[in-house]
């Protein structure tokens, strides 16, 4: 059942790496993520996950194909434009320690949308808050993050992740530093606000029991798609 | 607070140990150049104002006469010549009145005082001493030196026979105020004076010779009724006065000798000792600069993959090389006015601890608005640019590399 308008397309993309001797990361992905999907992309190490993830989340630039985002054609853009749709569009969730450790909890979700703007807003800060306290770290907020464990950090990076309601949330390995309880959780708060907020996500995961319960499973051997089966 | 500002001042309170020792850094630099420059400024005011004080910043006189050859040498003609420079003999300034409207009417000038110089001797009983006699109007010659800060005994009274002498010279002949001198002028010619006062102005020849009566007594003993053998000035700019004397000189065509001519090993000395201070400035610059530049960069790589973050996350490199750049303008700033406090400090105790058994200073130091300003300045002038490298490395952090690597 192909959505009328999806909220991401990947056409045709290839990624090789090298001038003289070139590497082949990813050759001709063609992909439809419709809106409100949530996706699990699974397959080997060095299957080309990480980077076919970076070039949907604009990181990276194909070296052939193209990438439409929420009906842009981001081929088209510069860098600057890039960043900018990057900020607004997408969120992103990546291994536990990528937050900031030099500010607290709430600080790390009210950054992105601060820095886009340039100034901090009160309606910035009481949403974050709301999507703190919807994660469960109400009594953290004013935590430094350094000061949380490894599932409060990432449910920390779940909330800087979705706070600006982005179309995409992508989330690269977002439990594979977590104990099993700790990753239940973490997927059943994206779960969640997948249902809730309507948010398109693509999870990277090595966790079977985590890709069983998506909407789909993207399988990735060599840079090429393998399966993609849709569940009921 | 701007994301730049907010960012920058949280990685610099996040990192205390390593803000603590940059500020130190730029605080000593900082109070190193506010010192320096204090006690030089100082000191060169201070000698200056002590050459300037017993001296005319500008004299006109006329012209020496120069010996006149007998016969020119030609092709056919050898000349063998001995040069005798011609004794000079006082002359008075062709029209002085017209020329010291004219020096009056120079932009410049605030002060102009005709008078008439010449040697004699002054005679009291056994005692007989070479001197120069300076005829002058009073009012006009307080004008270019402030005597009555020099007056040591008596007052300052020129006029008739009432005098007013150097006080070595006072103390050669054993006169004091109110004691008859004898003037002996070099035309031979004599007149009694009366001491009305004694002067001291700290330097041993003037004290020694000068003996200050009226220009028409000055006039009557060197036979130049009406005139005046030298016209003195004030400038208001100190160091104009090379400039104004030469245009002085084409316009009036007498001699105009600054003070700067006469005082010339004076100035290179001075400006050899403003070249070493720059030279000092220059290299604390240095050692600022890279002391800043270095723990940026340091902080860069160590925030390297937060920098990856914030650019995945959507932040502008612009907003990126901002936050770099604010911590080295903060640096400077922070650092200046702790360095400006210090080296006020330094400045005041040195001026303290030197100063002599009455508590005035032996060095006193230039300080003020325009060194905070100027060191200021420079602190975050040095505090941006030495930010500049690191902030464009952060601006330049890729997202992918960094995330990857992390
Ligand atoms: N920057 C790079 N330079 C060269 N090769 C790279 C680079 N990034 C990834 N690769 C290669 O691309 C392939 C896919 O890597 P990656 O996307 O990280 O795989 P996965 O995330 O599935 O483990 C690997 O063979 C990897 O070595
Ligand atoms: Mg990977």
């Amino acid at each position: 059942m192909a959505d009328p308008s999806p909220a991401l397309v990947v056409e045709h993309v290839a990624k090789y790496y090298g001038d003289a001797v070139k590497t082949r990361a990813l050759s001709g992905i063609d992909l439809e993520l419709a809106p409100g999907e949530l996706t699990a992309l699974i397959g080997p190490s060095g299957s080309g996950k990480s980077t076919l993830l970076n070039i949907i989340g604009l990181l990276d630039r194909p070296s052939e194909g193209r990438v439409i985002l929420d009906g842009i054609d981001t081929s088209t853009l510069d860098d600057t434009a890039l960043t900018a749709l990057r900020g607004r569009a997408l969120g992103f969730i990546f291994q536990f320690h990528h937050l900031l450790p030099a500010f607290t909890a709430v600080e790390n979700v009210m950054l992105p949308s601060w820095g886009d703007r340039g100034f901090p807003s009160a309606e910035l800060r009481t949403a974050s808050e709301d999507m703190l306290r919807a994660v469960g770290l109400a009594d953290r907020m004013t935590y430094r993050v350094t000061n949380l464990s490894g599932g409060q950090q990432q449910r920390v990076a779940i909330a800087r992740a979705l706070v600006h309601r982005p179309k995409v949330v992508l989330a690269d390995e977002p439990t594979g530093n977590l104990d099993t309880a700790s990753s239940d959780e973490v997927f059943a708060l994206m779960r969640k606000f997948n249902r809730d907020l309507g948010t398109t996500l693509l999870v990277v995961t090595h966790d079977t029991r985590i890709a069983d319960r998506c909407d789909r499973v993207i399988e990735l051997v060599d840079g090429r798609v393998q399966s993609d089966v849709r569940r009921a | 607070m701007p994301f730049e500002w907010f960012v920058a001042l949280r990685y610099m309170r996040d990192a205390k140990a390593q803000t603590a020792l940059v500020l130190a850094a730029v605080s000593v630099g900082v109070s190193v150049i506010v010192f320096l420059s204090a006690l030089i400024g100082g000191l060169q005011t201070s000698l200056i104002d002590k050459t300037l004080g017993s001296q005319a910043h500008i004299t006109l006189r006329v012209q020496r006469e120069e010996p006149r050859a007998l016969a020119e040498p030609t092709p056919t003609l050898a000349v063998s010549r001995i040069v005798e420079q011609r004794a000079q003999r006082l002359r008075s300034i062709d029209q002085w009145p017209r020329i010291l409207a004219i020096a009056e009417s120079e932009p410049g000038v605030i002060a102009v005082s005709p008078s008439v110089v010449g040697p004699a001797f002054a005679v009291r009983s056994e005692a007989k001493s070479p001197i120069v006699v300076r005829g002058i109007e009073p009012e006009r010659f307080l004008g270019i030196i402030d005597l009555e800060k020099r007056l040591v005994a008596g007052q300052l009274t020129v006029d008739g026979d009432d005098v007013v002498i150097g006080a070595r010279l006072a103390a050669d002949l054993g006169a004091g105020v109110g004691d008859k001198l004898r003037l002996a002028s070099s035309e031979g010619i004599d007149a009694i004076a009366t001491v009305r006062g004694i002067v001291e102005l700290g330097n041993d020849t003037l004290d020694r010779t000068w003996v200050l009566v009226s220009l028409r007594r000055a006039q009557t003993l060197f036979g130049l009724p009406g005139g005046a053998t030298t016209i003195e000035l004030k400038v208001a700019d100190v160091f104009a006065a090379d400039a104004i004397a030469a245009e002085l000189r084409a316009r009036t065509g007498l001699t105009a000798d600054s003070w700067m001519a006469v005082n010339a090993e004076l100035l290179e000395g001075l400006s050899a000792q403003s070249s070493s201070k720059l030279m000092i400035q220059f290299f604390v610059i240095v050692a600022v600069a890279l002391g800043i530049a270095s723990v940026l960069i340091v902080s860069v790589v160590q925030r390297s993959r937060e920098i990856g973050i914030l650019r995945a996350v959507g932040i502008k490199p612009r907003r990126i090389l901002l936050v770099f750049l604010i911590q080295g303008g903060v640096l400077g700033v922070v650092g200046s006015l702790v360095g400006c406090g210090l080296g006020t400090l330094f400045a005041r105790l040195f001026e303290s601890g030197t100063a002599d058994a009455t508590g005035a200073p032996r060095f006193p130091v230039e300080l003020g608005l325009p060194l905070y300003l100027q060191a200021t300045g420079i602190a975050v002038a040095v505090g941006l640019l030495s930010a500049a490298l690191p902030a464009r490395r952060a601006a330049r952090v890729d997202p992918v590399t960094a995330i990857r690597n992390g």
